[in-house]
């Protein structure tokens, strides 16, 4: 008997573009590599620790819930270290790692899991855990270290290992000594120092790295490139953070013309805190964000000016976490008012 | 995207690049021979089957017809070969039911030439008698849509069509068999193309090309007639460029409205190879018995265009193209963006089907694994026609196909293929809007 081929029978079309999640994840997981690589340069051990301890927690919280739901595993789809990067990159670099077991496990069950898993979610994990954290641990999210201190590749942050459900050290003194040699450290990142103490931090030091931050927040320019790349292999929504930083930059501009001596100027805060990061990075992910032109400007608009409203008349000095959270909410809303026109329907008429 | 609009030629929003793969663009129409056993299923087109007119045993000739039109919206069908009628009887067809067909066993003497035609002046015809002799050629669309030809060019009295555009396009990837057509026989095109006109009393008319055929768009220039009431233009090469509405606006900047015909915008749009067929069969007053099809693939080993007899079985054209016959494989009918694959290879080459397409394991494999939705936006950024995928593919995993309907536009969709291309999570769209489409029409009947 002669073997008949087997016929496969495919609904059309029968080729495809050939992207796939997989791939678009596993180049945004690329894309943060430098960011990343560039905390640890800055911070040293603990960043370092941090970002593999966070990253790491996510994935595992992301098995446990796959055979929980009974579900094949989802971690070669990159999501869940997307996610662990990120929420590491928004962390203090000496933020206790059992904290940011924490923060990892909240993210992955309280913003993604129970929705369902990719796609399904309807806030940004990252931020999800972040929140949970800032919550539940305000004084250490709060506490931050100085960027290049020398010993820095040669001794943890002493809060680093600080042992589960403890309360971490204080590093106040810690943080003297190290910054002895380095000027200009208060333990404040600049936006609390303009906030609280009116001092303005220059450009050069926002660029350079040489400010307190969050662990990936220090580094406008290498957010940008590594933004560049996944824009222009179009793995990411260029109109996103366009319209993000735009209308942040914008909103500042609006202010400081109406008083020049209290609001920064709109480089300051493009440059500061997470808003570079929040705006290339984690408002752009897709689950979370419009799928229609015109909501995703809107949407994108919408996030710059929150944040700077929170930042400058809000309780907070950093907006940029809230900001996202709050445009993530309105997503569905913002995709609902601006379905794109249908062809040939005329405008203003229901089709 | 490109950084300088203004030096792009207009063409409609959105829309896809598929790889062209277009390898039989460059070689000469070739003919097949005709298989020994031909299937000729009554219904090759939209509308009613036609009738036979034969019975199992009676021998016929080329060109003959076999079969006529049931009413207006019909055509009748011609005998692809001399030989006998075996049987009437249910064969299986494309789309998979069986359909009632004429089996024609062709004798082994059968030649190319036609032996049943009527020849006529078709110059000193009325709009009308075109109508007639095109309905009696058996003309459909041949680009895939099977819509009769005759019905396309009657144009209702409360219309005015200004302008016949002529769909050049071939847009769908791998297809070639348009381009040769207008390589090979653009004075034959020149005369559809009059006859068209006269028929919807249109004053000119444009040839619409894709701009990677420019070797086509010369040949056609160079017949066409001073009097510049036909013309040639390029637009982009872009999918779905070949579609209606998309072609309409992109070479008169008119958007038919949803849910109407483009007479409503004053144009009628005909496909290039049923024109050129056209000019070649009605002044020799021949039925419609062969037509172009590209044979092409990763799994053919001799792509090309060929004169095929409308009837050959797949078994016989796949044969002859030299296809690989082992192994995993896909058969699609027509193109690779909206084709029709096919389970059996007894399914016969209808008028309606411009390519054949055989697919290797390569292909079957690259979009198996499916993700969830991750509301990436590209499909929203692929419809041609506007609409939101991504919401109505959620909206169709719920069963909520009434909500797809009268908010989100469903009955809009073509199925052009687009948002399922560039789907990174691989969900089949198009087939979830086609299950919706059908459940649609189940209520409304």
């Amino acid at each position: 008997m002669t073997m008949t081929p087997r016929i496969e029978l495919r609904p059309s079309p029968h080729v495809v573009k050939g992207a796939s999640v997989e791939h678009i994840m596993f180049h945004v997981v690329l894309a943060l590599l430098p960011i990343a690589t560039f905390s640890v340069w800055q911070y040293g051990l603990s960043a370092l620790a941090l970002i593999v301890v966070v990253t790491l927690a996510c994935i595992a919280s992301e098995r446990l819930f796959n055979r929980l739901s009974g579900k094949p595993s989802t971690l070669s789809d990159w999501s869940a270290t997307i996610t662990g990067l990120l929420l590491a990159l928004t962390l203090p670099p000496s933020f206790p790692l059992w904290m940011g077991a924490v923060a990892s496990f909240t993210a992955i069950a309280l913003g993604k899991a129970l929705f369902g898993g990719i796609g399904c979610n309807v806030l940004n994990p990252a931020l999800v855990g972040r929140a949970f954290v800032q919550a539940a641990f305000p004084v250490a999210i709060t506490t931050w270290v100085p960027a290049f201190a020398p010993r820095r590749f040669s001794e943890f942050v002493p809060t680093t290992f600080t042992a589960p459900l403890m309360t971490p050290p204080d590093i106040a003194a810690w943080a003297l000594q190290a910054k002895s040699v380095l000027d200009g450290f208060t333990g404040a990142t600049p936006l609390a120092r303009w906030k609280f103490e009116n001092v303005l931090a220059t450009p050069a030091d926002l660029l350079s790295g040489a400010v307190t931050a969050s662990a990936g927040e220090t580094s406008a320019l290498l957010i940008l490139l590594c933004g560049a790349y996944l824009a222009a292999r179009k793995f990411m929504d260029w109109r996103i953070p366009v319209a993000d930083l735009g209308s942040a930059a914008l909103t500042a501009l609006v202010f400081q013309m109406i008083d020049p001596a209290r609001y920064p100027d709109p480089l300051f805060v493009l440059l500061s805190g997470g808003l570079m990061l929040g705006a290339v990075f984690m408002a752009t992910d897709m689950a979370t964000s419009p799928v229609t032109p015109k909501g995703v400007w809107l949407y994108g608009a919408l996030i710059g000016v929150v944040t700077v409203m929170i930042r400058y008349f809000g309780g907070l000095s950093e907006g940029v976490m809230y900001a996202i959270l709050i445009g993530n909410a309105l997503s569905p809303l913002i995709d609902q008012v601006t379905q794109p026109k249908v062809f040939g329907a005329v405008k203003g008429k229901k089709a | 995207m490109s950084l300088f609009p203004f030096f792009r030629r207009k063409t409609f929003s959105r829309g896809v690049h598929p790889d062209a793969n277009k390898r039989t663009a460059g070689s000469p129409i070739r003919r097949m021979p005709f298989a020994s056993r031909m299937i000729l299923p009554l219904a090759q087109h939209i509308g009613k089957p036609a009738v036979p007119l034969v019975r199992a045993g009676e021998e016929v000739v080329r060109g003959q017809p076999i079969a006529r039109a049931d009413g207006f919206l019909s055509v009748p069908l011609h005998a692809p070969a001399d030989g006998v009628i075996e049987a009437i009887e249910l064969k299986p067809s494309a789309r998979g039911p069986w359909v009632e067909s004429l089996v024609l066993r062709v004798y082994e003497a059968s030649t190319q030439e036609v032996r049943w035609a009527n020849p006529c002046d078709v110059e000193s015809l009325s709009p009308k008698e075109i109508l007639q002799a095109i309905q009696d050629s058996g003309m459909v669309g041949l680009g895939g849509a099977t819509f009769p030809s005759h019905a396309k060019l009657s144009v209702p009295a409360e219309h005015k069509i200004h302008t016949l555009i002529v769909n050049g396009c071939e847009c769908e990837p791998y297809l070639t068999c348009d381009h040769r057509l207008m390589l090979e026989h653009p004075a034959d095109l020149m005369v559809g193309v009059r006859l068209a006109m006269r028929a919807i009393g249109a004053e000119r008319a444009i040839i619409g090309v894709e701009d990677n055929k420019l070797d086509a768009v010369a040949a056609i220039r160079e017949c066409l007639p001073a009097d510049s009431s036909i013309t040639v233009q390029v637009v982009p090469t872009k999918y779905p460029q070949g579609a209606e509405k998309m072609l309409i606006k992109s070479l008169l900047d008119l958007e038919v409205p949803p849910g109407k015909l483009p007479m409503q915008v004053g144009v009628v749009v005909n496909n290039i190879g049923t024109l050129a067929q056209l000019g070649q069969l009605l002044p020799a007053g021949q039925g419609l018995t062969e037509r172009v099809v590209t044979v092409t693939g990763p799994g053919i080993k001799k792509p090309g265009d060929y004169w095929v007899p409308i009837g050959t079985p797949m078994r016989t054209v796949l044969e002859w193209a030299g296809a690989a016959d082992s192994g995993e494989r896909e058969i699609i009918l027509g193109g690779p963006m909206m084709g029709q694959a096919v389970a059996s290879l007894e399914v016969p080459v209808t008028k309606g089907v411009p390519g054949i397409l055989v697919f290797d394991q390569l292909q079957i494999e690259a979009a198996r694994q499916v993700w969830p939705c991750i509301k990436c936006g590209e499909c929203v950024n692929a419809c041609p026609m506007g609409l939101n995928p991504s919401m109505l593919g959620m909206l169709a995993v719920q069963r909520e196909y009434e909500e797809m309907g009268t908010h989100y536009h469903l009955g809009d969709c073509f199925e052009c293929g687009c948002c399922t291309y560039v789907c990174p999570s691989h969900i089949p769209l198009v087939q979830q809007f086609r299950v919706a489409k059908g459940v649609l029409r189940g209520k409304a009947a």
